[in-house]
């Protein structure tokens, strides 16, 4: 299946009101009229916040760290802030990459196992997976910052990844199990009839087959490994090991209390761009992860 | 024919082993993750609820009950506890409020239409954690768009605790009022096209429609936004630290920021964390069975 550029929300297709007959266009514009100035108020509302923050952090004011005007102080502030911006972001692409790999990996596998054998324990496991949603992130975390300390993992950008792996596999199991199921038998039993294992079967005929669930796991696994907040406060101690969104957050108990509100805006901007910019691309991946994930379970 | 006959279950059962034998290989993986990282520490919040855990120095022994009678009679418990709830009551008819509205105000796929969703739904690409930094400058008295109006009427979003729990409802709502709607268009697109359609030939109004037609069946809908939402706001955490600290006063401290302050700010007590943790655990188990009871009720009648 080939990667369409269609848009999330050509997806949600309601039936069309019929048109009314007997109206003409301009006739309609006036009717709409009071419906298009308040939802064009309402979008404006919800990009003000952001359209807001990109332009300040180019912008000097009180408690910032840009001389009044246009210039990139406020983003020269946050690349020299302690360790320094590239430190952090190197730290945050290589938790989400490595969450996005082992995320992709283990619910490929897994969901493979699901969809095409049987064996004992399968549907426990299963259920044991699912349940990971029930339990709060808060609950886990602190056994996990003992577990971690004590097979050396404490501080570790490979621990928080694996934590990150395993907060995503409920979603991603079972994608990835549906993705698996939704492609006939055949296709694989022909494979195998031509002399290919079950591995082989899996690389060379399935994997191309399940691209559309694979690029999903791995948005939804990737926006969520950059943008946790949680994991790395608790299990990262080490300034030069933290990730991107701590580091900003922490610029507000700078020297003294004083907070650096543009490096803050700054900030807000390189974390933010990344995931707009997948979302504006892949967003009919995005909606269809919503739909399967949330609807059918 | 003789011979097959005893072959076969022989061989039937061997390629079932081998069957069973390939599955779990693909599996392992999975399983290791959840053995590891999910039931071990899952049975350990067990244990360190039990016992007294301080954060350096690990466990010594079981105190049983103790941790609980601790948690219960901490100065925040009751109050954190009754802040949680308010505030999930109030994101919880907000959000799945607005995410119908919503819905139904950009439901046909006109390509203008099409524009509003995505501006909807832009928010709900960033992180709870920048959205709520972004939010913290909106907000501050020096830097933000308001700083000019705030500092000549003499007022602050976060200084007092209404102003404190509304600016964060403000934040929340505006993060995840397009994924709502996004999952009520889901279940708005799910009512067949029929129903409306002898809803009209019997001339019913476009308020009876939506009352007696739509609403019934978003029926599903609403019981999946509701638990999510429910759980997402008992769960707050993020939102709050970053915002608030749980102040001023202490008046937005959610139960979750109540666990991580005794964790890992000042007392440093595991086991008191741990026995917080079972009880809120519990507590959102109940209240989700609760839920869903109650929301597919009136599902089958």
């Amino acid at each position: 299946m080939a990667l369409q550029t269609q848009s999330a929300t050509e997806l949600i297709r309601v039936d069309e009101p019929r048109p009314r007959v007997g109206r003409s266009p301009a006739m309609r514009l006036v009717l709409g009229l009071p419906y298009w100035l308040f939802t064009t108020a309402l979008a404006i509302i919800f990009l003000y916040p952001l359209i807001w923050t990109a332009v300040a952090s180019v912008q000097g004011r009180a408690g910032t760290s840009q001389p009044e005007g246009w210039g990139f102080g406020n983003y020269v502030a946050l690349a020299n802030y302690q360790a320094g911006v590239w430190v952090y972001l190197g730290n945050s692409l290589f938790v989400s990459l490595l969450t996005v790999l082992l995320t992709l990996a283990v619910s490929t596998l897994g969901g493979y196992a699901f969809a095409r054998f049987r064996f004992p324990g399968k549907n426990v496991l299963f259920l044991t997976t699912l349940a990971i949603l029930m339990v709060p992130y808060a609950t886990l975390l602190i056994p996990l910052y003992v577990i971690l300390g004590a097979v050396g993992l404490s501080n570790s950008l490979v621990g928080v990844a694996i934590v990150l792996t395993m907060f995503q596999l409920p979603f991603s199991m079972f994608m990835m199990r549906i993705s698996f199921e939704s492609i006939p038998r055949e296709l694989d039993e022909a494979a195998m009839v031509d002399g290919c294992s079950t591995w082989s079967a899996l690389w060379r005929v399935l994997l191309p087959a399940v691209k559309p669930g694979l690029v999903t796991v791995g948005l939804f696994a990737f926006l969520a490994a950059w943008n946790d907040f949680f994991a790395p406060l608790i299990l990262i101690t080490d300034t030069n090991r933290m990730t991107l969104p701590l580091a900003v957050a922490n610029l507000r108990v700078q020297v003294q209390g004083v907070i650096d509100y543009g490096a803050t805006e700054a900030g807000v901007v390189v974390l933010a761009l990344p995931c707009i910019v997948l979302f504006l691309v892949l967003q009919r991946h995005y909606v269809r992860g919503f739909m399967s994930g949330a609807f059918k379970g | 024919m003789s011979v097959t006959t005893s072959a076969a279950p022989d061989r039937n059962r061997r390629s079932r082993r081998r069957e069973a034998l390939r599955g779990w290989s693909y599996a392992a993986p999975t399983a290791l993750f959840v053995l590891f990282v999910f039931v071990v520490p899952l049975g350990l919040v067990l244990q360190m609820s039990g016992s007294d855990w301080p954060l350096l120095g690990g466990n010594q022994g079981w105190n049983f009950p103790e941790n609980f009678a601790d948690a219960a009679s901490h100065r925040l418990f009751w109050d954190s506890i009754w802040f949680t709830l308010k505030y999930t009551v109030i994101t919880t008819v907000l959000l799945l409020g607005l995410g119908l509205g919503l819905a139904l105000l950009v439901q046909e796929s006109t390509r203008w239409k099409s524009v509003l969703r995505t501006a909807f739904l832009v928010p709900s690409a960033l992180g709870l954690a920048s959205a709520s930094l972004l939010f913290y400058v909106l907000y501050s008295p020096y830097a933000g768009p308001f700083a000019d109006l705030m500092q000549a009427w003499g007022f602050t979003f976060l200084g007092t605790p209404d102003g404190a729990l509304w600016s964060t409802v403000f934040l929340i709502v505006w993060r995840f009022a397009g994924f709502y709607m996004l999952l009520m268009l889901v279940g708005l697109q799910g009512i067949p096209d029929d129903v409306y359609e002898a809803a009209r030939i019997d001339g019913a109004s476009r308020w009876q429609t939506f009352r007696d037609i739509t609403l019934p069946l978003l029926r599903p809908t609403f019981a999946l936004t509701t638990v999510l939402c429910v759980t997402g706001s008992l769960l707050a955490f993020e939102q709050f630290y970053i915002l608030t600290k749980g102040g001023p006063d202490n008046s937005t401290m959610t139960i979750v920021q109540l666990i991580y302050n005794v964790a890992f700010q000042g007392q440093n007590d595991l086991g008191v964390a741990g026995a917080l943790s079972v009880i809120v655990l519990l507590a959102l188990i109940v209240i989700n069975v609760v839920q869903l009871r109650v929301l597919r009720r009136g599902e089958e009648s």
